[in-house]
């Protein structure tokens, strides 16, 4: 009983997915209060996480998680609690309409590129999940990891060092002496 | 679905199952630590009695107490945030409910076998700092706030240590997956000694013990919810059943954390000397863990009830100038072994 494998499942929930992710999006944007902004935030970047799920990669759906929702959104949340956590609305959050309507054509501009990107290089290519030839997308961690520390090794290394120059940088302002 | 194909082998119903299953674990296990550490431990090291009158020898007064709570009203300060607020409990039990997928029973008695197992156990309890720190803002609360920010600064500083000290073992292992792991390590010997990994990852399952601590936020590191400064810290404004979300996620997640470090340091549900892809497995795997289980929770709240709080900086000092190195340090030692053994 092995078909050409449909994929309605897949597409139910990438369907789902997206939905709420633009719904969260959109708040995140209008919400009138800054916590529930970055809490909108969170079920964004959680849905991403899920589409990765539904591409195979669990182990990128995974770093997703843990470091966009369980570390920066969480640095969010301590910074604004930290400095300044309002309930209830904030009048202040809002720009003006003129402000806003630059927002909206940005977005809808980019979304455009964006669109108009996709299609045009990969309208005509599947993306194949099951079967043999499955980790042509989803790759395992192993070989995420052999990538990183044979063909990329120069590129990870560079990047290490730049994020430890930030954070010796960091420091550096926040001492008082 | 084809002819020979039971119920059991649809993949929804197996899901239900699954769901069910740990959702029935959760309640159990809190109910468990609760009442043998919490009450009868608890009260054997400090020299007193405890509970004494539900049940027969006072075993039924955690059950007891949750029946009180569920029965109490719902309370929400005036103020608060009432949406953020009423869904914090349920973010934190999420995290715990999700922490009990990848911990294998047996070869085969496990929710799910992640190929990345225990990156996937760090990832989701990552996700319960957003639960304390809900509660923490949306309860319109002073005390609330400063728990909040407390243990978020906590539970930040001593994920890493958490991260590093099971690095170790995965070097070890040469694997992620928790299944994995209990397979490598039931090969492992000294000699001709069978071993489980506490034996060469001694250091890292003492890091690790204290970064659970940490997690759970319990004494010594119960600044989030230090009942003498900040009453209740996060949890003050809750009663009733978000107050028991609360607590019965703080105790099923020490359980998962306790069988996470007995299936990374002591083996899991493996007996040495018995191969491990025998049948008898199916029975004797949970009653081996969950052995472990106890042993690794009797030393967790043995800590939890004979040490002082830390101070803040105190705290912070610790697991940046200690936990963090020593478990740098048995990462580069247990490479070189890695490397030069292979």
């Amino acid at each position: 009983m092995t078909n050409a494998p449909t994929y309605l499942p897949e597409y139910i929930m990438f369907g789902l997915i997206a939905s709420s992710m633009v719904v969260a999006a959109v708040r995140v944007v209008t919400t009138k209060n800054v916590v529930h902004a970055a809490l909108w935030l969170v079920l964004v970047l959680g849905g991403v996480a899920g589409l990765f799920i539904l591409l195979a990669s669990e182990f990128t759906a995974i770093t997703q998680v843990l470091v966009y929702i369980g570390a920066i959104v969480v640095l969010f949340l301590f910074g604004i609690m930290l400095t300044r956590a309002p309930l209830g609305k904030s009048a202040d959050l809002d720009n003006n309409v003129a402000q806003r309507i630059v927002g909206a054509l940005v977005g809808l501009s980019l979304l455009g590129v964006m669109v108009y990107g996709l299609v045009n290089r990969w309208s005509d290519q599947k993306i194949e999940l099951v079967g043999s030839s499955t980790r042509q997308l989803g790759q395992t961690t192993e070989q995420i990891s052999d990538s990183i520390f044979s063909t990329y090794l120069v590129p990870f290394e560079v990047v290490s060092v730049l994020l430890l120059a930030a954070l010796i940088g960091a420091i550096v302002l926040a001492r008082r002496d | 679905m084809m002819l020979g194909d039971t119920i059991f082998d649809v993949y929804w119903f197996q899901t239900v199952i699954k769901v069910l299953v740990v959702a029935l674990l959760i309640p159990t296990t809190a109910l468990i630590l609760g009442i043998v550490f919490l009450f009868k431990v608890m009260s054997w090291m400090q020299s007193r009695l405890g509970p004494q009158e539900a049940g027969p020898k006072g075993l039924l007064q955690l059950l007891a107490d949750g029946a009180k709570f569920l029965q109490k009203e719902d309370l929400t300060p005036m103020s608060a945030d009432v949406r953020v607020f009423r869904m914090a409990p349920i973010v934190v039990l999420m995290s715990t409910f999700l922490l009990f997928v990848i911990i294998p029973a047996s070869p085969n008695l496990v929710v799910e076998n992640l190929p990345n197992g225990v990156f996937f156990a760090f990832a989701v309890s990552s996700l319960s700092v957003i639960g304390v720190l809900m509660a923490g803002w949306a309860s319109a609360n002073k005390y609330a706030l400063l728990g909040g920010i407390r243990a978020a600064g906590q539970l930040i500083a001593y994920e890493l240590p958490m991260v590093l000290a099971v690095v170790g073992v995965v070097i070890q292992a040469g694997t992620l997956s928790m299944n994995g792991i209990v397979v490598a390590q039931a090969g492992f010997h000294i000699g001709p000694i069978p071993v489980p990994y506490i034996v060469t990852q001694f250091p890292m399952f003492l890091v690790f013990l204290a970064a659970t601590q940490a997690e759970l936020t319990q004494a010594p590191f119960d600044m989030p919810v230090a009942e003498s400064e900040l009453v209740a810290g996060y949890q003050v404004e809750y009663s009733g059943f978000r107050f028991l979300f609360f607590f019965m996620a703080e105790f099923a997640t020490a359980f998962a954390f306790a069988a996470i470090a007995a299936t990374l340091f002591l083996g899991g549900y493996y007996v040495p000397g018995l191969d491990i892809n025998s049948g008898i497995y199916w029975v004797l795997g949970p009653i081996v863990l969950f052995t472990k289980i106890m042993l690794v929770s009797f030393l967790i709240f043995w800590f939890r009830f004979t040490y002082p709080r830390f101070r803040e900086d105190q705290l912070q000092r610790f697991a940046w100038k200690w936990l963090i190195p020593i478990s740098l340090v048995w990462i580069s030692v247990t490479a070189l072994f890695k490397v030069w053994v292979a």
